[in-house]
């Protein structure tokens, strides 16, 4: 299916009938019933427990089941842990393979050829796009999607939040967050 | 475009085309090529390419032949539907034939094939059949 639609929007852009920037308009303005609220609830959830952090770790696919959600989270996915010595981002070479039963619709920059092609040569600089600097010593890791393995990251949970609720915790968590290109946001962000 | 005429744009298509999948007012999607799918339609009717009243129609053919055959009639299978309506409209209105449609299928595929992992796909000359 992705083939064909990918050949279908060549075909068209090529021959002036659409343009891509409209149509991640168009896309980007639909509510799925999916999105990354899934992902925050995940993410809240290993922070908040560390037996299920432990399981997410060692199998997304399997821990996100037990939560019960109603989306069915596909096989294969990995989450990986941003920790203070670690970062971790996530690309896709091919540009569909999006972790999208937890995170929804890709958004459009991440289907963009220069993030695709930048991020494994110089994430710093593409991190530094989306207003993150991290420390020199901070190693990145790239994680390079495909259609059989998709990553999620988990990260940082933010100081000051201890005792938080799980509900409270995933406010904190933005879909740039867990694609890697964005931090949790900070406990003052969050209204009390 | 600007987000209100796209709403429109969208209630025009909802009105006319039966069966596209919605919560509340907004269509859904299961997965992202469904999206792609329907933004698509949705730009080629802005240009005129089609009337909602013609997709309407061919879109119908579709799912009706495609039941003939066994498809499940629980909308599980509407955008495959789509998709096909939209290949045939593109063929129909001259734009691009099946054929061109397969040698860019086949490119991309072509395309993947020969990338080596962790760089960005792109279309060449070559992986074209």
């Amino acid at each position: 299916m992705q083939l064909r639609v990918r050949a279908l929007e060549t075909v068209l852009t090529e021959k002036g009938y659409v343009d891509p920037a409209a149509l991640d308009r168009i896309i980007e303005a639909y509510e799925t019933r999916i999105g990354p609220h899934i992902g925050a609830r995940v993410v809240a959830r290993a922070w908040a427990d560390p037996t299920f952090k432990k399981a997410l770790l060692a199998d997304a696919s399997q821990a996100i089941e037990t939560l019960g959600l109603e989306q069915k989270v596909g096989d294969h996915l990995i989450a990986v842990e941003n920790t203070a010595s670690t970062h971790n981002m996530i690309v896709c070479t091919l540009c569909s393979c999006y972790p999208w039963d937890v995170l929804g619709l890709p958004p459009a920059w991440y289907k963009s050829t220069p993030y695709r092609a930048r991020t494994v040569k110089e994430p710093r600089t593409v991190l530094a796009d989306f207003g993150v600097t991290l420390p020199a010593d901070k190693t990145i890791r790239v994680w390079d999607s495909t259609a059989e393995t998709r990553f999620i990251v988990l990260p940082m949970r933010p100081e000051g939040t201890e005792g938080w609720s799980e509900e409270r915790l995933a406010s904190l968590v933005t879909r740039d967050s867990m694609i890697g290109t964005g931090l949790a946001k900070t406990a003052s962000e969050v209204a009390a | 475009m600007t987000d209100n005429a796209e709403a429109g744009a969208v209630r025009a298509a909802l009105d006319v085309v039966p069966g596209i999948p919605c919560e509340g007012e907004a269509p859904v999607f299961e997965e992202p090529w469904q999206a792609q799918a329907f933004a698509m339609a949705l730009a080629l009717h802005q240009r005129g390419v089609f009337t909602w009243t013609d997709w309407a129609t061919l879109l119908g053919e579709e799912i009706r032949n495609a039941r003939a055959e066994g498809d499940p009639d629980d909308g599980s299978t509407y955008y495959r539907h789509w998709l096909a309506t939209l290949e045939r409209v593109v063929a129909l209105k001259g734009i691009a034939s099946s054929d061109t449609l397969g040698r860019y299928v086949h490119a991309w595929d072509h395309a993947a094939d020969r990338t080596p992992h962790g760089q960005a796909i792109e279309l060449r000359p070559e992986d074209f059949p």
